[in-house]
């Protein structure tokens, strides 16, 4: 993939619509963007950010009302022959087989039946979809389908692979299992098109996917900056750099008046680093496993010993390396001396040194506890904590965060949590223990 | 339909071939059938266009029930005649209607209002202008026939067309649109399919409605003229004018095993094939059906794919490059052009209403639209007792039928004959009924009219009672929510929408069927109703042109007023308020 060289641009684009009382209604105004050579472009909006709207001008179906689109450095008059198009819907036709829907493309050009089927052919088994060329749209499951998508808009080999929220329609696994082929596929440089234009409002995809974000506003829409994701491929999602870009661009865009730019400087993630979504009760049993089979142990065989997905097992290995039990390196999880002890020691012994891991390596533990003491009555709302963790996380996140924390706090014995009243309280001294 | 039903059905029986005797009974079956109805159709067919003579000299109708095949033949290749105008029409005018902004704002108002015109009261003016085009020959009166049914037939199909265009998914269309599909392949591959399913249904509804229309126009006295076409319809006229209960007897049992032959050999096959082109992508039980098993099962589809299909893919390539997909961006509104356009429709539409009332005044004079208007209000009064009547005695016979699936199963496909059954088949009994017992025609005729529009009503209460959910009606028991209660609070609502549905066609179709039934005839005994269907019925026998069109107008005007005033707001209140799910 050779860098540089525009290929699809859009000069100041402003849409209106008439709206039904008179009047219109501005959708997009004054949108410049550039599409170059090897990169993905993700275009991440709200709702009402018209983001759908401009890929779809780009495409050439829907006219701009001021502005002009250049594809190659001519201006567009129609439906753009240089891009191809993957539909949340899929846009399928259920009457037509899974080859027939992957040629249609090409069949329409006018190309000869042979080569439209050799080339749907290959398209098909680009996705894993050999051996259904001949069953009908309804026969596949929902990912399988948007792979027939996929295959169809592959089969025309286009400079701009235009895709239209194109994992919204599935359930989070699949979505999650397409998206990873995707990037496999782009990472390879085996992609059939130049580059790719997608349009989401998912955050982690478009971090996941893309090389540059483009962050659109609302109402009307236009482009409120850009954020450049220069986190090497393949992306490690539970990576820091990968954490803190998506918590940065979630801070943008719940902030419409923020500006965007590139990560600020300071490290959020150091005094309040996320905790992975795991229970004290999991990250113990997880210890105990591995203390069983070694004390060292690779993870995927881990997972299939387990039966689990590794993202099943992910959550408890981040807690137990970030609480100092275990390293992870090369794919292989090893137990540190503290994980060796928690992992051999009996109840109380056990809870005592999930407190001092606690303290140790959560600052923001230590600062709860700090912030109990200091008060008169020795309780402390959730909202203050939360309100604290709202400056760092998206709300939900904030939310599971308290009840990570407050989960491993009970667990260590550190403090107590009354669900009625909402507040933290120091727990009762723990019998002599030892 | 497409190719890829060619392929489909030739690939499904290349595989079943490997397994199969050089040749089945299934292909002598196939091929037989095939060759019957190639036999049957050009045979008829040069009948009817062979046979010239000049419009002095009737064709006579023979009362020997011997030939009766050969009457039900010319009949039901009239109506497959009008199936095909229909069909075509359907797309032309569906198509330009979905297609371009001002076409749609003329074509759809205008649909809608030759949806509620009364189509006998047409048939004089039809009739004459047939014969005066194919002067000298049978065929104005065959085209005239054709033209009758086509004008029952086609508004709902093109409605129906026009509807699954309009709703085809956004998404497809811009797939469409961005692989710069031609228009030939647009309307094959995406268009056509789309609507295919909604299309059979309407037509299957609508070639039952036209047996009606049929019957009616086989045998009719226009501008004190009396013509005839052979047919079935004519031979019951001529066995009503003889008294002949034999020849009437014959003529019904002949039409029955019609309308069963053609439910079995056309309509079922067409409804199992036409099941794929669902655009939900939910994989269902597939409809299936034994005529349909039979084909697929024989090898002639694969012969056929194997000859036609090169054919077939190069006539298709041919169209595609006929029609090129316009490129440029679409031509943007222009409002003064509009303005114009809005202008010039409104001054046509005013010369025209203009026109007419001054015709209609110069001929018979205002006090005589006054006098059509009161027989309208009567006529407008028998439909309102028909639809009240209907509504009560089928009601609770519909529910019952709704809620058990075995009744539903048994009385369906009777219910469906007596749809599509032609009521005026019946109407000579019912007349020498009123005859002998001395009922005047102002209240039989509402016995007539209901004979043939009552059966819409059912089969839209059936429909309705089928679509409440079984989970609904559990709970109605389980609260014990008993008659009265459950019919206020369940039944009632749930089969509203479908009730009112029944009643807008139930309404449509007396209007209609009171120009033949407020005027009968049995020998040489003639009864007559106070009403504005025997008004047209008589001015159409005369030729009294005036109050032809004062009829139809006003007809119309009280169809389309109902329309607006009843049905449409009874329909809005059915959908936003009792629509389940």
């Amino acid at each position: 993939m050779q860098p540089n060289g525009t290929l699809l641009m859009a000069e100041q684009i402003a849409k209106t619509f008439p709206l039904p009382a008179g009047g219109e209604q501005t959708v997009l105004e004054a949108v410049t963007l550039r599409v170059q050579a090897g990169e993905i472009v993700a275009l991440l909006g709200r709702s009402g950010s018209g983001k759908s709207t401009l890929l779809r001008i780009l495409a050439g179906l829907i006219p701009p009302s001021r502005g002009q689109v250049l594809q190659n450095g001519a201006p567009l008059t129609g439906p753009n022959p240089a891009v191809a198009m993957v539909f949340q819907s899929f846009a399928l036709l259920p009457w037509l087989t899974v080859q027939e829907n992957a040629e249609l493309g090409l069949f329409a050009r006018g190309v000869p039946k042979e080569i439209c089927q050799k080339e749907a052919l290959h398209a098909l088994s680009m996705v894993g979809l050999e051996g259904f060329e001949g069953a009908y749209p309804k026969e596949l499951s929902g990912g399988m389908r948007q792979r027939v998508g996929f295959a169809r808009a592959f089969v025309m080999k286009p400079d701009v692979l235009l895709m239209d929220e194109p994992f919204s329609a599935l359930d989070v696994l699949t979505a999650e299992n397409l998206r990873g082929e995707i990037s496999d596929l782009w990472e390879r440089g085996a992609f059939p098109a130049k580059s790719i234009l997608l349009v989401t409002h998912n955050i982690e995809e478009a971090v996941l996917l893309a090389d540059r974000i483009v962050v659109l506003g609302a109402n009307p829409g236009s482009i409120r900056g850009e954020v450049k994701v220069d986190i090497p491929r393949p992306r490690d999602k539970k990576g820091p750099r990968f954490i803190a870009l998506v918590d940065y661009i979630y801070t943008v865009m719940t902030n419409p008046q923020a500006p965007v730019g590139e990560l600020p400087a300071q490290k959020t993630s150091e005094r309040f680093p996320m905790l992975p979504h795991a229970r004290a009760g999991g990250i113990s049993g997880l210890l105990e496993i591995i203390y069983d089979r070694g004390g060292r142990e690779d993870l995927p065989k881990l997972a299939d010993g387990l039966r689990l997905e590794i993202d099943d097992l992910l959550p408890a290995v981040d807690a137990a390396s970030m609480l100092g039990f275990a390293v992870v390196a090369h794919g292989d999880v090893m137990l540190t001396e503290a994980g060796k002890q928690f992992a051999t020691a009996g109840v109380h012994r056990s809870h005592r040194i999930f407190k001092n891991q606690l303290l140790q390596n959560i600052p923001f533990a230590s600062t709860v506890v700090e912030a109990i003491r200091h008060k008169n009555d020795g309780r402390i709302g959730k909202d203050f904590l939360v309100d604290i963790l709202d400056e760092h996380f998206s709300e939900s996140e904030a939310e599971r965060q308290f009840q990570t924390l407050v989960d491993w706090g009970r667990y260590a014995q550190l403090f107590e949590y009354d669900a009625d009243d909402q507040r933290l309280y120091i727990a009762e001294q723990a019998p002599e223990e030892m | 339909m497409t190719l890829s039903e060619w392929g489909k059905i030739s690939a499904f029986s290349l595989r079943s071939a490997e397994k199969r005797p050089a040749l089945s009974l299934a292909d002598v079956a196939v091929g037989l059938g095939v060759l019957a109805l190639l036999y049957g159709v050009a045979r008829v067919g040069a009948e009817s266009f062979v046979r010239f003579s000049p419009p002095e000299v009737i064709p006579a109708v023979s009362l020997d029930p011997r030939n009766l095949p050969n009457y039900a033949a010319r009949s039901t290749l009239r109506m497959f005649a009008a199936l095909v105008c229909s069909t075509l029409f359907t797309f032309v005018y569906g198509y330009a209607a979905a297609r371009s902004r001002r076409a749609e704002r003329v074509l759809v108002p205008l649909l809608d209002i030759l949806q509620s015109v009364p189509v006998l009261g047409f048939l004089s003016i039809t009739v004459t202008a047939f014969i005066a085009l194919f002067r000298g020959s049978l065929l104005g009166l065959e085209a005239a026939a054709v033209f009758a049914i086509f004008t029952g037939q086609a508004w709902n199909m093109t409605f129906s067309f026009y509807q699954s265009l309009r709703t085809v998914p956004r998404e497809l269309e811009e797939m469409s649109e961005l692989y710069r599909l031609s228009k030939w392949e647009r309307f094959t591959r995406l268009e056509l399919p789309a609507a295919v399913i909604g299309l059979v249904w309407n037509a299957m509804m609508s070639f039952g409605g036209g047996w009606f229309f049929l019957a009616a126009s086989e045998a009719i006295s226009v501008l004190n003229h009396q013509y005839t076409l052979p047919g079935l319809g004519s031979y019951v006229a001529e066995a009503t004018a003889a008294q002949d209960f034999h020849a009437l007897g014959w003529a019904i049992a002949t039409m029955i095993f019609v309308i069963l032959l053609i439910d079995q050999l056309f309509w079922k096959p067409l409804v199992t094939l036409a099941d794929r082109y669902k655009l939900e992508l939910s994989a269902g039980e597939e409809r299936r059906f034994w005529l349909v098993d039979l084909w697929r099962a024989s090898s002639l589809p694969e012969y056929a794919g194997k000859v036609a299909g090169p054919v077939f893919a190069w006539v298709d390539r041919l169209l595609s490059r006929a029609t090129p997909n316009g490129v440029g961006t679409p031509s943007k509104a222009s409002r003064s052009g509009d303005l114009i356009f809005n202008i010039a429709l409104a001054a046509i539409s005013a010369a025209l209403l203009f026109a007419a009332v001054r015709f209609v005044l110069e001929g018979v004079g205002a006090r005589e639209i006054g006098r059509a208007a009161l027989l309208g209000l009567a006529t407008l009064a028998r439909v309102i007792v028909l639809l009240a009547f209907s509504t009560l005695v089928w009601t609770p016979i519909g529910v019952a039928i709704g809620f058990s699936p075995k009744l539903a199963r048994v009385s369906q496909p009777v219910v469906q004959i007596l749809a599509s059954f032609p009521a005026n088949f019946l109407f000579p009994f019912a007349t020498l009924g009123f005859i002998r017992l001395g009922v005047s025609l102002n209240w039989g005729s509402i016995l007539l009219m209901a004979l043939g529009a009552q059966w819409y009503l059912l089969f839209n209460v059936i429909g309705g009672a089928q679509g409440i959910p079984n989970d609904l009606r559990e709970m109605a028991a389980g609260i014990g929510l008993r008659r009265g209660r459950a019919w206020e609070k369940l039944i009632g609502p749930g089969i509203f929408g479908s009730w009112v549905t029944g009643a807008i066609t139930a309404s449509g179709g007396a209007w209609n069927a009171s120009i033949v039934s407020e005027i009968v005839s049995w020998g040489n005994t003639t009864l007559k109703a106070d009403g504005l269907g025997a008004y047209i019925s008589e001015a159409t026998a005369k030729g009294d042109w005036p109050r032809i069109v004062l009829g139809v107008g006003l007809m119309s005007i009280y169809v389309v007023g109902m329309n607006r005033l009843v049905w449409r707001p009874l329909y809005d209140i059915a959908q936003n308020k009792f629509r389940l799910g």
